[in-house]
This record gives C-alpha cells, sequence and structure tokens, in this order.
C-alpha cells in the first residue's frame, strides 16, 4: 500500500509499523476488555438478556412495528418533501425577483432551524388547530417537521443540480424556440433528475436518522421508541436493546448509502450524461444542508 | 405582548446551547482530526479502525447515540463522567455524544480538504526526507485546514443545530425550554417565532462570518 503521503516502506518503516500496530492494538484491546468487564459487571451480558433477540417475540411485538414507522414517517415525508423542494428550487432560479426572493428566505430560514424544532412545534400546531387524533399526531408533527426541513434542503439540491448542468442545455433550448417553462421541464430538470439522484438518496438517509428524533421527544412509536418498553420487558438489557436498535440503523443507511456511491459512479461512468453529477452530501447527518453542492 | 416570556429563563437555556456547541466543537475537532490522520495514515489497523468508526457513527442517528449515553452508560453501567448532579451528569454525556458522532463528520471533512492538496505538495516534502507525521502536520494540514473552513462551519451550524437532540436526555437547552413553555403558555406561534428567531441568530452570523474567514484564509492556487 502505498500513498503519496508516505514512502514505500523500507525495513525500518515496515518494523516501526508493526510497533505502531502492536501499540494500538493493545490499547483498543484494553479498551474492549474494559467495555467487556463493566458489561460483565453489571451482567449485561448474560444470555437471558441477549435471548430474546434470537426469538421472534421481540421482533414482532416491539422491532419489527417500530421500524415500519421509521420507514413510513421517513417515506412520505421523502414523498411529500419531493416535490415541493423541486418548486422550491425552481422558484429560486426564476428570473423573477418577486417569485426568486421569498423562496430564498422560506429556504434559508427553515434550514437554519432545527428539526426538533420543527417537530415540536408541528405537534403543538396539529394539537390546537386541527382534529388529528392524538395517536396520529406523532406521526403527523414528525412527517411536518422533517417536510418543512428536507424540502429546504432538497430545494438546494435541485438548485444546485440545475445550475450544474452546462450552460449550452440553456442556450441550446432556446436556440430551437423553447420558451422558459418548456427548457425547464423537457431539457433541463430530465437531466437534472439524474444528476441529483445520489444526493437525493443519502437525503434519505438524513431522513431515517431524523425521525429517531420523534421517538425520542413525541412518543412517536418508531424503532428507537422501541428500545425502552423492550428493555423493560425483558429485563432490563438495555444494551442489548440499544445494540441490536443500533445495528438495525446501521444496516439500513449504510446500504442506502453504498446505493448513492454506487448510483453517483455509474452517473459518472455514463457516457449518455452531461457528466453533471451532485455528490452525494460529503457530509450526512442532519448536517447535509449546505454540504451539497 | 411578550408578558409570557415571563419565569422563563430564555437566555440562559440558549447559553446552555451555545456551552454544547462550543464544547462538542473544540472536542470533535480534536478527535475528528486524529481520526482523519488514522485514515491517512500508513498503518493498516488505524486506517481500518477509521474507516469502520466513521461508518458506523455516521449511519446512527445522533438520538440514538445520546439517548444511548444517558440510558446505557450512565444508568446502566454508572458510568457518569466524574459528576455527581443529574444536570452535570447529563450535560457531560450530551457533549460525549455530540463529540462522538460529530467527529465522524469532522473527519469526513478534513479528509476531503486534505485531498485538496496537490500531489507535488507532499511530494517536495517527502523529496525532502520529511516523515509521515511531519508531511502530515508540516505541509499537507495547514493546507488542508484552510480550505476546509467552508465544509467545517457547515458542521459547526449542523452541531448548532444538532446541541437541541439534548433535550432528549433532558439538558435544560433551547429546545426543552420550548417543549416546556408550549406546553404551559398558549401563544404557539410567538413562542415557536422566537425560538425560531434565536437559532436564527445562532447559525446565520456562524455561516457569513466563517464563510468570510474562509474566503480569507484559502490558498490561492
Amino acid at each position: 500500500m502505498t500513498s503519496v503521503l508516505y514512502d514505500a516502506q523500507g525495513p525500518r518503516a515496515k518494523r516501526r509499523n508493526v510497533l505502531y500496530t502492536v501499540v494500538f492494538l493493545v490499547a483498543l484491546a484494553a479498551l474492549l476488555w474494559w467495555v467487556y468487564k463493566s458489561l460483565d459487571d453489571k451482567g449485561q451480558l448474560d444470555w437471558e438478556k441477549w435471548k430474546p433477540f434470537v426469538g421472534s417475540e421481540a421482533w414482532t411485538t416491539y422491532i419489527l412495528p417500530g421500524l415500519k414507522n421509521t420507514l413510513i414517517a421517513a417515506a412520505l415525508s421523502m414523498v411529500i418533501a419531493l416535490p415541493l423542494g423541486a418548486v422550491f428550487g425552481i422558484a429560486r432560479l426564476s428570473d423573477h425577483a418577486w417569485i426568486r426572493v421569498p423562496a430564498a428566505v422560506v429556504v434559508e430560514f427553515f434550514r437554519a432551524i432545527p428539526v426538533l424544532i420543527l417537530m415540536i412545534f408541528g405537534n403543538a400546531l396539529f394539537a390546537q388547530y386541527s382534529n388529528v387524533t392524538s395517536d396520529d399526531r406523532p406521526l403527523y408533527a414528525v412527517v411536518t417537521g422533517l417536510v418543512l426541513y428536507n424540502a429546504s434542503v432538497l430545494a438546494e439540491i435541485v438548485r444546485a443540480g440545475i445550475l450544474a448542468l452546462p450552460k449550452g442545455q440553456t442556450e441550446a433550448a432556446h436556440a430551437i424556440g423553447l420558451r422558459k417553462t418548456q427548457t425547464m421541464t423537457s431539457i433541463l430538470l430530465p437531466q437534472a433528475v439524474t444528476a441529483m439522484l445520489p444526493a437525493i438518496v443519502s437525503q434519505l438517509v438524513v431522513i431515517v436518522k431524523d425521525t429517531a428524533l420523534g421517538g425520542a421527544i413525541l412518543t412517536f412509536p418508531e424503532l428507537l421508541a422501541a428500545v425502552s418498553p423492550m428493555s423493560s420487558y425483558y429485563g432490563a438489557n438495555v444494551i442489548a436493546s440499544f445494540t441490536v436498535v443500533a445495528v438495525i440503523y446501521v444496516v439500513l443507511n449504510f446500504s442506502l448509502t453504498s446505493f448513492a456511491s454506487w448510483l453517483e459512479q455509474r452517473l459518472r461512468r455514463g457516457k449518455k450524461s452531461t457528466g453533471a453529477v451532485l455528490a452525494p452530501a460529503a457530509v450526512g447527518g442532519t448536517e447535509s444542508a449546505g454540504t451539497v453542492v | 405582548m411578550f408578558d409570557f416570556l415571563e419565569g422563563y429563563d430564555l437566555l440562559g437555556a440558549f447559553w446552555v446551547t451555545v456551552q454544547l456547541t462550543l464544547l462538542s466543537a473544540a472536542g470533535s475537532l480534536v478527535w475528528g482530526t486524529l481520526l482523519a490522520a488514522m485514515r491517512v495514515g500508513p498503518v493498516p489497523l488505524m486506517r481500518g479502525f477509521g474507516t469502520v468508526y466513521v461508518n458506523v457513527v455516521r449511519n446512527i442517528p445522533l438520538t440514538v447515540i445520546i439517548l444511548f449515553a444517558s440510558l446505557g452508560l450512565s444508568q446502566t453501567l454508572n458510568i457518569n463522567l466524574g459528576a455527581q448532579a443529574f444536570d452535570t451528569i447529563n450535560f457531560r454525556l450530551a457533549v460525549l455524544g455530540l463529540v462522538a458522532y460529530t467527529s465522524a463528520f469532522v473527519c469526513e471533512a478534513i479528509r476531503s480538504g486534505i485531498n485538496t492538496v496537490p500531489v507535488g505538495q507532499a511530494e517536495a516534502a517527502r523529496a525532502l526526507g520529511l516523515s509521515f507525521t511531519q508531511v502530515l502536520t508540516l505541509v499537507v494540514l495547514p493546507q488542508a485546514f484552510r480550505s476546509v473552513v467552508g465544509p467545517l462551519t457547515n458542521v459547526l451550524i449542523a452541531l448548532t443545530k444538532n446541541t437541541t437532540v439534548a433535550a432528549a436526555i433532558g439538558v435544560a437547552e433551547a429546545a426543552l425550554l420550548m417543549k416546556k413553555m408550549i406546553e404551559n403558555e398558549a401563544e404557539l406561534l410567538l413562542i415557536s417565532a422566537v425560538f425560531a428567531f434565536g437559532f436564527v441568530c445562532l447559525t446565520l452570523p456562524t455561516g457569513l462570518i466563517l464563510g468570510w474567514v474562509g474566503k480569507k484564509v484559502a490558498v490561492k492556487r
């Protein structure tokens, strides 16, 4: 393995690297041993605490219904936020200042506010001004918060996607006599959508992660909210429950991330496209806003 | 019009938000830089550790990490980070969770910054006989940091917003106060506007100032 940052290794460097490896390994082993010890002291490694996850009951009663709600909220948010985001993204590119400026203000405003604040606001809004039942309210609130935030993030993705297209596309469209709307709908958008796909897929990761907020604060019965009833039912297996839930999140999000980068590479290789590809936001999490371009 | 604010420590809550942000930012900058150094370094085990850490942590919701810190670390394993009072414990756990989570993104930002440094810089440094640590700390990282001010600003803004997650374990920051106020007072729209304004005040200047700094320090190539 060579890199620009270090030379091909000679005998001394190899010996040094072995030494570093051993030291790091010892430190890592000490850490793992300490984790094991503290878990074992509290009896968190007892088979009794992990056994429920081998059987089906824990999955059908707690985990799968939670996962289902997580996925429902994420899918709903994405489906609603995408067209909204497209509208605002295109509005920000308008030639008319009275469309462009308000759209920019709305987008920047919702990007500057934490999703949690939007969710709490949505929850109270539905409680006071609508007749949504209290059972449905957390879902509505979570989806509202996620839509408001992610629509503005997606608006930026759409805008960047359209701006990333070569200028010749617009010029050629105008040259053959298309109007502005026609240029947008039949020339720019179709190409921009392919360029945006990786970024949109990785935004889905952000949405999935943010649904967990609803579970922690708004009693939305999603995957994370399944932990506390589950761990109290199976005798305080907090560590085991958290581990299982975290692994599910990692598997779900990691496959989405991998899918996004596969899409990105495929689009970059493709000969038919204009070569404009928006990388999935290098910085994910709630933070993808603004890292997209 | 704003009498509903009486009896609530609005500034105090936002001060906790600021404290959470600054402490976590400092912590994740250090740990994230170390992770980035591991990921580009010559020792395969460290590279592997860095990669696994970033890919695992990035894909877990911050809420899960912070709740785990409270329910798992503190309440199950009695790891209280040297604090006695309930408030202090939760505050420190929240900082720990935020650092663990944010450093994965800091690491990726810095790694992308390392990629913007021209190959010739590292080659020239190696030709002078500098070791990996010297190449990284004397030549590559100083240039990389100057080019990642923009991405790191985005991480910082996201971190500011992410501190609201600490409300999940009862840290008395802005989002928790907002929830309490909405439950007790009638002015839903006004309360929300006040808190939204507070966060806009925190995030917009950060973006503007650091954006200016980023342009100032960027290496002109």
